[in-house]
């Protein structure tokens, strides 16, 4: 072998190893900027799993509650008149503290402790008259310092928890009398203006109902379209049109659909606003093409010797499409279809048009009650400035992907496992 | 006596034409056998028989091909009732992704010739017997037709075929994806058929014409050169082209 030969050999080579090189310099960049990602949203939103609560001493009086019955009803109960009661219970913690200064404690619980008071003898008829430890659920202030996600060390006026309040909690830290449990209520409550209050139920059963709507409305009309243009329309200039046409709807700015929901759904034909429902069909309108493009390519990939063997055997086009093409292509197509929803799922700007933005404080029970969703409650928490609702953002964003994976993990055992294999 | 008779037929893909008038006589229960170089046409006619042509939409046909007086290249016929009576075999076996009994099944069902369960099985299995195939997968009727070896896909296509008791069944190379074996059952079985069926085969295997055929017809560019008794084409033919090929001097 000359040196030219052998030096162009190992030019080759070298160029071979570089090349590897790069490849893996762009893969380790793409996981590690999704490491740091990860590591931003787990680090900053675990907490929100956890919820802080402050135990204190109620004293069920029955001349607080105004209750004059002897053996008091159930409606008796529900409408007593718990403010004194409640008030005291936290005040007993300072029995010492002027009168006006009040708010202080107040202030170190949701403003929903009245209500946490009721409930518990609702719920145990039998305190009543008796003194009673309870679990109130601390104000996210309160909840953020114990997190430790408050700096204590700065100047009083700078902080949002004064130094009396931190001297109070302090105490009760040290009695063991500050809870931390895990943190129900974020899975069960719907959206609240109080950091420590607020939940996904809301989001996480608009997010549900709306992409059961937009399954339901995109995937029969996608798959008839998909198999009326791959099996039965003729090939010309219209169909190539028509193909063109919906190429380009799967790369319209899905904004653009909001508005559509908007023009159309709402202004139109009146459906409710901020509901599901129209959430749904608008989300349906993006999920269209996918699955058309995704049901079109696993028709194509039916070997024609099956087409043939079916009309040889004096099969007509539709039962050879519908005996033999349709089911063959039928893990594709839903695969496509999931990964379509799976895109829907963290869609925001469209819903945002439709109003699914709206405050709610309520759980959706259907598809027709107002709602928001995830992705849309994500966005809204993101505005908000207190700590506590950072955190929330972080913990949403992880259901979110807790959802998606689930779904696109679906997606391939679906493809994998229900794929026939033809000879 | 005439099977189906064909005069003039010419078969045009868009602007070119892939058959000139191709007229034949095909004999009724014997075997007849077509061959040629690749793209010669041979295929193309075969897929006229049953109007395969039918889904390649460029694909136009003239001409009369009849089969017992009825006409195949009409507008009026019904296609679905022609390939029940007319099978077809393809050159790689192409079994539904189906279990072996549904394969079989799957013409009589379309068709409704077995008016109930006994009858499905009784003809499952007479068409799996007819195929030589019976012995071999009687006991895994429900197992995928796509897991069989190649040889016995092929028989399985064939049971398809004749599940339906066609009267003509076409092979389009049945044996060319298959081994020497495999190859040497289904000529077996082709000769079985043919006391039956009227069948036309169409092969690139010279030896295999020979073996299987009373007919044979040479194929050349969209032409049919020449057709005739098998023994004289492959011994004595008119044509010098069919000579040529026949002694492999080209092709």
């Amino acid at each position: 072998m000359n040196s030219f030969k052998k030096n162009l050999l190992k030019k080759r080579y070298n160029a071979e190893r570089r090349f590897q090189w790069y490849g893996k310099i762009a893969i380790g960049l793409a996981l590690s900027f999704l490491a740091v990602f990860m590591f931003q949203i787990f680090s900053k939103g675990y907490s929100a799993f956890q919820k802080t609560w402050i135990v204190t001493e109620v004293h069920y009086d029955k001349e607080l509650l105004l209750i004059d019955a002897e053996s008091p009803s159930k409606d008796d109960l529900e409408n007593a008149d718990y403010y004194d009661v409640a008030y005291k219970a936290m005040t007993s913690l300072d029995p010492g503290l002027p009168e006006e200064e009040d708010r202080q404690l107040i202030q170190m619980v949701s403003y929903k402790y009245e209500a946490e008071v009721k409930d518990l003898l609702l719920k145990n008829p039998d305190y009543l008259g008796k003194i009673v430890p309870i679990k109130l659920t601390a104000s996210d202030d309160v909840d953020q310092v114990h997190k430790g996600n408050y700096p204590r060390d700065i100047p009083e006026k700078n902080r949002r928890v004064n130094d009396y309040q931190l001297q109070i909690y302090d105490m009760l830290n040290e009695r063991g009398d500050i809870l931390s449990e895990f943190n129900i209520s974020f899975f069960t409550s719907p959206d609240s203006r109080e950091a420590e209050l607020a939940g996904i139920a809301s989001s996480f059963m608009g997010t549900v109902f709306s992409i059961l709507v937009c399954l339901a409305f995109s995937f029969p009309v996608a798959v008839l379209a998909a198999i009326y243009l791959e099996e039965f329309a003729p090939k010309n200039k219209f169909t190539d049109f028509i193909e063109v046409n919906i190429n380009n709807l799967a790369a319209v700015p899905s904004i653009v659909f909001g508005l559509l929901g908007l023009g159309v759904l709402l202004a139109v034909f009146n459906l409710p606003r901020s509901t599901p429902l129209v959430g749904g069909i608008t989300l349906s309108l993006m999920t269209l093409p996918t699955i058309i493009i995704a049901a079109r390519a696993s028709l194509k990939a039916v070997p024609p010797s099956i087409r043939e063997a079916a009309l040889a055997m004096g099969a007509s086009n539709m039962q050879t499409t519908m005996h033999h093409t349709v089911p063959l292509s039928m893990p594709g197509t839903l695969s496509g279809t999931i990964i379509g929803l799976a895109q829907a799922l963290g869609e925001t700007a469209p819903l945002i048009l439709i109003g699914m933005v709206a405050f709610v404080n309520t759980i959706p029970g259907t598809p027709v009650d107002p709602a928001a969703s995830l992705p849309v409650q994500i966005y809204i928490w993101s505005e908000s400035a207190e700590r506590g609702f950072v955190e929330k953002v972080s913990a949403c964003i992880m259901v979110l992907l807790a959802f998606l994976i689930l779904m696109n993990l679906a997606a391939q055992i679906v493809r994998h496992k229900f794929e026939k294999k033809w000879s | 006596m005439s099977k189906i008779k064909a005069e003039n037929v010419n078969v045009y893909y868009g602007s070119k034409q892939a058959l000139f008038d191709v007229s034949i006589d095909i004999a009724e229960k014997e075997v007849t056998a077509l061959i040629g170089p690749s793209g010669c046409g041979k295929s193309t006619f075969l897929r006229c028989l049953n109007r395969m042509n039918d889904v390649i939409e460029i694909c136009k046909v003239e001409g009369s091909i009849k089969m017992d007086n009825l006409e195949l290249n009409s507008r009026k016929l019904d296609v679905v009732r022609l390939r029940e009576n007319v099978g077809m075999v393809f050159q790689k076996p192409n079994p539904f992704p189906k279990t072996i009994y549904e394969n079989v099944a799957y013409g009589p069902t379309i068709h409704g010739i077995a008016q109930s369960k006994e009858e499905m099985d009784q003809i499952v299995e007479t068409s799996l017997k007819k195929a030589a195939l019976w012995n071999e997968v009687k006991d895994r009727l429900d197992e995928i037709g796509t897991g069989l070896s190649g040889g016995q896909q092929q028989r399985l296509c064939i049971a398809r075929a004749i599940s339906v008791s066609p009267e003509v069944i076409l092979m389009d190379e049945p044996c060319s994806a298959l081994d020497p074996i495999a190859t040497a059952q289904i000529e077996e079985l082709i000769d079985d058929l043919k006391k039956e069926v009227t069948i036309v085969i169409v092969t690139h295997s010279m030896s295999q014409a020979a073996r299987v055929s009373q007919k044979t017809g040479f194929f050349h560019l969209g032409k049919l050169i020449e057709f005739g008794p098998t023994d004289k084409i492959f011994k004595n033919p008119d044509n010098q082209q069919t000579q040529d090929y026949i002694t492999g001097r080209f092709g």
